[in-house]
């Protein structure tokens, strides 16, 4: 953990200088003088294939007809491919309104995350206040309190103000998270205070000085957070099942779980299809991001 | 973790009598950037964390929800019957059986492809590194609905391919003997990516230069595997084994939707009975054994903070 500043401070130059570079052709097994070898890409392919294989049938699946998902043995490919499951989703289904519900949550939650732990990363890591070391123990400790701790008595507490069955209701208890503060504490704490003099140098206010110099410049940091938050929350399920009791609060992996354990005769063509469309956004938010992502838990102090 | 130098002579200043008027605008412009986060916190995280610890030396039912003060103690009554209650202790065995079997096979497979990734290939790795990554970014609804699937007895396509090579596959999540064993298989599948990334991001920061001393020496792959990389990469098994190790012991949300527990009772965990437990409206022993729950992980973190720390 003590090297945690020193390794956040290599993210900033690292994706700054060269954000496009592959760093898959590292020096470490260019000197390591060793020639790649056939039979570990035949193992990784085999293992890639066994890993990968579950989409596939899932996506494949998600085209055939009930009967042909009930047929022994198995098909691979769809025998008659259909949409049906699709344009069933949306118009006998809500999914459309799960859809936007799930997105909403999505966006406000890593939004407010990113805001508001940013703002306490940045004060806790540049600036002296009273108070300051207490404020972090506290925060630090909760890190370590398991979900389930707090799922009761946040249940209460959310019901006595009214909000279940609401979309602030799956927003508000996931607006501030102490694992952010910790990331984004560290990412500042590997910048350099001179920005901070040199700001105060020139007149400028202090919050002027986080908004304009060191905002700007913590973008791979944001971009790790961020992303993190956005798959935690598109995917989070306990909190959202106890919580949208109603249909038009449901979000995508409530409904789902709903529809694939509640119903008598399940449709198993509709939940393949749900499936599915429960990975497509999730998957491309991380194909944009894959590589800033990866730096950023190689770099930001997640390691 | 410890402040720098120019921050303790800030704070020196700041605690002065009178404190300079650049002193008071950082203290005050830290506490506007602190506020917001703080408010939050104290509200949705603090107050529920002592709200819960008050819950579970209480008889707090769903009833009292609109009452919160009328319930009565009864110390550590909650805690004394949820060690006593032969569910509880069914799941304690089973999370152990998750946690012991699982967590090594989850981060084996994530050090061997990391190794793999890191030393044995130079193309393509970006492509493996994303597929062995894509089950960790997949809901876990999602999930189980294909491997719900996958499991089936007759039809499933883990027994279509066992029968291929003349094995009769068992009936996975129908059979007691068999659930746990299912559920581990999905929960390594789709988990070993994330300490997979780690241990690359780790396996980086190995100096090139100890493999080539050690090779010059007349070092095997294989002692160099065991006296140069796993010595290196002490600290980076400690963070993954601690952080896997804290989730797996949380173990909830593949058993509720894939077996809910069952059959038998051979796949419930402490967090899931502790959930039913709050569905049931059981809040204060509910509470009792969330805590329960935070000191094995409190216990268990210790332990391989001894184990991985001290012994180099």
């Amino acid at each position: 953990m003590s090297t945690l500043p020193v390794l956040s401070s290599t993210t900033g130059s690292a994706s700054s200088s060269a954000p496009d570079s592959e760093p898959e052709t590292s020096t470490v097994t260019a000197s390591d003088g060793q020639p790649s070898r056939w039979w570990l890409y035949v193992i990784l392919s085999l293992v890639l294939l066994v890993v990968v294989a579950p989409f596939v049938w899932m996506v494949l699946g998600s085209f055939k007809t009930q009967g042909e998902l009930l047929q022994r043995p198995p098909t691979w490919w769809p025998q008659a491919a259909t949409f049906d499951n699709y344009t069933q989703l949306f118009t006998r289904l809500n999914f459309s309104q799960y859809f936007v519900n799930s997105t909403v949550v999505a966006v406000v939650v890593t939004a407010g995350n990113l805001l508001f732990c940013s703002m306490l990363g940045y004060a806790l890591a540049m600036l002296d206040f009273r108070g300051k070391r207490a404020l972090f123990l506290v925060v630090m400790a909760t890190l370590m309190i398991p979900g389930v701790v707090t799922f009761v008595p946040l249940f209460v507490l959310v019901a006595n103000i009214g909000l279940i069955n609401s979309l602030p209701g799956l927003i508000l208890p996931f607006l501030v998270a102490p694992f952010g503060v910790f990331l984004m504490r560290q990412f500042f704490l590997g910048l350099p205070r001179d920005l901070l003099d040199a700001g105060r140098v020139d007149g400028a206010s202090e919050l002027r000085i986080f908004t304009r110099i060191f905002l700007p410049l913590s973008g791979p940091a944001l971009a790790t957070l961020g992303i993190l938050t956005f798959l935690g929350s598109w995917n989070n399920f306990l909190w959202p099942l106890v919580v949208a009791q109603q249909e038009d609060k449901y979000t995508l992996p409530v409904a789902l779980a709903l529809y694939s354990t509640g119903q008598n005769s399940t449709q198993y063509g509709l939940l393949l299809a749900g499936a599915t469309i429960v990975i497509l956004p999730v998957l491309a938010v991380f194909l944009v991001f894959q590589r800033r992502f990866i730096e950023g838990i190689a770099t930001t102090g997640i390691k | 973790m410890t402040t720098t130098t120019p921050v303790a002579a800030d704070s020196r200043a700041g605690r002065s009598k009178r404190p300079s008027r650049r002193g008071r605008q950082e203290g005050i412009a830290a506490w506007v950037l602190a506020l917001p986060f703080c408010a939050l916190f104290l509200i949705f995280t603090l107050w529920p964390v002592l709200q819960s610890l008050f819950m579970s030396v209480t008889d707090t039912k769903s009833k009292d929800l609109r009452t919160p003060f009328s319930v009565d103690i009864v110390g550590l009554d909650n805690y004394t019957r949820a060690l006593s209650d032969p569910v509880f202790r069914k799941a304690m065995f089973n999370t152990a059986y998750f946690v012991l079997i699982g967590m090594p096979l989850t981060l084996g497979l994530a050090l061997a492809a990391a190794l793999a990734l890191d030393k044995g290939i130079r193309r393509f790795r970006a492509v493996f590194r994303l597929g062995f990554y894509l089950p960790v970014i997949t809901s876990i609804v999602a999930v189980a609905v294909v491997w719900r699937f996958l499991l089936q007895h007759e039809s499933g396509l883990i027994n279509t391919v066992l029968g291929w090579v003349g094995i009769d596959g068992p009936n996975w999540l129908g059979d007691p003997n068999w659930s746990m064993p299912g559920l581990i298989m999905m929960a390594s599948w789709r988990n070993f990516g994330t300490p997979m990334i780690i241990f690359l991001a780790g396996l980086q920061s190995v100096p090139a230069m100890l493999h080539e001393a050690a090779k010059i020496d007349g070092a095997s792959a294989l002692q160099r595997f065991r006296h140069v990389t796993i010595p290196m990469l002490r600290p980076t098994i400690l963070f993954v084994s601690v952080t896997t190790s804290i989730g797996y012991i949380q173990f909830f949300e593949e058993p509720l939707i894939m077996t809910n527990g069952g059959p038998l009772n051979s796949t419930i965990s402490i967090s899931m009975y502790t959930y039913k437990q709050f569905g049931f409206g059981n809040y204060g022993f509910a509470a009792s054994m969330s805590y329960l729950i935070f000191v094995i992980i409190a216990v268990v973190t210790a332990i391989q903070f001894r184990l991985l720390r001290e012994n180099t």
